[in-house]
């Protein structure tokens, strides 16, 4: 016993130094970015001191030169409704696949599931100049191309899931007089949270953090946060390392503060997402 | 009932159907003609044949980039998931502090992929700098070790959750089992667990081998292809081929296929063939 117990002691204090080789490159951006730029290239390891100190300046003229508060704006806004859409949108559409069979609807759950493995680069510049014609290059217009590239797992995900409810439930809300459409708002989409919460979380990480696709359609009028992260790059070498380090480390600050708070559903979400995806 | 149900099309399908036919759908059959035509918009195109195809091919780029892709993809597939389960076993020991270690080591997933490639920059170049008196666009071993590294830090934890939900699933009646046996530590692992977390190991392998071989975001803010184009990987060449050359948006395009091609080829492979080694828990 003595000597699992020791063992366990080790154990603890390798995770604990391995989570503190986790934890290190954060805090090193989060150190230097109290830096002035010189003393990033100079002494990028060493605490700031009085000289190397620059308070809240690279903070200050960061967020002026990326225009960080309105990217905040244009990547919550467009995450937020995307994610709504694509959660109500494709649970209707995976429960409606599931429900009426037939050649079109196996046909059209084939082309969702084909549509996962298709990468980006193979629709990006065809996408990008019809989401021109349509005007679709504004924020509202991104919600409509994010459900569309979204759809495929999300409508997968929601299909999967409606197979293991038992069609009576519905079958009893009919006798009692609802029509599909309250079926399912009343009836099915209720059980159906648990999916809801998963498509949600794996759709809110992958545009939140997108850089690809609205740098194409919005890139030059709405930049996002990782639009504006790459712009303040500018050409090589040309950026000041006191600013990007300041602008790192508010664009990680959201994150971390939605994963604080949904920890939980987070990491359950993402289970369920790779069991099922 | 499927009758009521089939007349709602509308208002259930409708909707998803017209945004996947205009961001997917569309473009991706567009894309397939355009790959054999010469165009700069695309109103403008030129039926050229399998013109684009050989051009892809006449520098070296191409190949290069697809060569840097498989082994960066081989050699980060490797790392993370051993590394990734090696974890997964020490944390369903039941040590102290289980869950917020697992919550660290998770987190650097959620950072974005242009975020983390800075991130990674700044720690490289500072350890370069201190060791060797250069960064990370000096030499291109730097940019693909830098890579793994990155990759490694962003998707250790996302398998290590995935494995730990596999790991607790095997019945510990098995390993009880094994134990009256006589098995060992080393079997009751290898002959036990490895083969009831089958089903996440295909998983898992699925996850890191497409994120590898798509990777853009990390790639374009680490290395952005530096030094030359060594670095460059296939998603990021096919990126700089449409928008960085005028007259090779048809090029592109055509590598833009290949490349679509042979994720479907590794996707659907590497699934078959792991689907066949799981066994019925």
């Amino acid at each position: 016993m003595a000597k699992k117990q020791s063992g366990n002691t080790i154990l603890f204090l390798f995770l604990l130094l391995l989570s503190a080789v986790f934890l290190a490159p954060i805090l090193m951006v989060l150190m230097n970015s109290f830096k002035g730029k010189l003393y990033i290239s100079d002494a990028p390891f060493q605490l700031p001191s009085a000289v190397s100190f620059a308070g809240l300046g690279n903070y200050a003229q960061g967020v002026e030169k990326s225009g960080f508060f309105s990217a905040f704006g244009y990547s919550l806004f467009i995450t937020v409704f995307s994610v709504a859409a694509i959660v109500l949108l494709t649970s209707m559409t995976g429960w409606w696949l599931t429900r009426v069979k037939g050649r079109f609807t196996g046909g059209l759950y084939y082309l969702f599931v084909f549509s996962m493995v298709v990468p980006f680069q193979m629709v990006m510049f065809t996408m990008s100049k019809l989401a021109n014609m349509l005007y679709l290059d504004n924020p509202a217009g991104m919600v409509v191309l994010y459900v569309g590239f979204g759809a495929g797992l999300s409508v997968f995900m929601f299909c999967g899931f409606v197979k293991s409810i038992p069609i009576d439930i519905e079958e009893a809300a009919m006798i009692d007089g609802c029509n599909p459409i309250q079926t399912f708002f009343r009836v099915v989409f209720p059980i159906m949270k648990p999916t809801a919460i998963t498509v949600a979380i794996l759709n809110t990480m992958w545009i939140w953090n997108d850089y690809l696709l609205p740098y194409l359609v919005i890139g030059s009028d709405y930049k996002t946060i990782p639009v504006a992260v790459q712009y303040l790059r500018g050409g090589y070498g040309s950026v000041d390392m006191g600013h990007m380090m300041a602008v790192l480390v508010l664009a990680i600050i959201p994150i971390i503060i939605f994963y604080i708070f949904c920890q939980k559903y987070i990491i359950e979400g993402v289970v369920a997402g790779a069991v099922k995806g | 009932m499927q009758k009521t149900y089939k007349k709602y099309f509308p208002v259930f399908a409708l909707p998803t159907l017209i945004a996947f036919a205009i961001a997917f759908l569309v473009p991706f059959l567009m894309g397939i003609y355009l790959s054999f035509c010469k165009f700069t918009t695309v109103t403008n195109a030129k039926w050229v044949g399998i013109a684009n195809y050989t051009r892809a091919f006449s520098n070296r780029d191409f190949p290069s980039a697809l060569w840097f892709t498989v082994k960066f993809t081989v050699v980060s597939v490797i790392l993370i998931n051993i590394l990734a389960f090696l974890l997964a076993l020490l944390l369903t020991r039941k040590v102290k502090g289980t869950n917020v270690f697992r919550t660290i080591f998770f987190m650097p997933n959620l950072i974005g992929g242009i975020v983390l490639g800075y991130i990674w920059q700044l720690i490289i170049n500072s350890v370069l700098l201190a060791t060797v008196g250069a960064d990370i666009t000096s030499r291109a071993g730097y940019g693909f070790w830098g890579l793994v590294v990155l990759m490694c830090w962003q998707m250790i934890g996302y398998m290590m959750i995935i494995y730990i939900a596999g790991i607790q699933n095997v019945a510990p009646e098995l390993i009880e089992a094994a134990q009256i046996d006589g098995a060992t530590g080393w079997q009751v692992l290898t002959k036990v667990t490895i083969p009831m977390v089958m089903p996440s190991v295909t998983i898992c392998l699925f996850l890191t081998i497409s994120n590898s071989f798509k990777l853009f975001d990390q790639n374009l803010s680490l290395t952005a292809g530096l030094p030359g184009k060594q670095t460059q990987m296939m998603a990021l060449d096919i990126f700089n081929t449409f928008y960085g050359r005028n007259g090779w948006e048809g090029v592109g395009q055509a590598k833009a296929v290949i490349f679509f091609v042979i994720v479907g080829i590794i996707t659907f492979t590497q699934l078959w063939l792991t689907r066949r080694k799981e066994v019925e828990g």
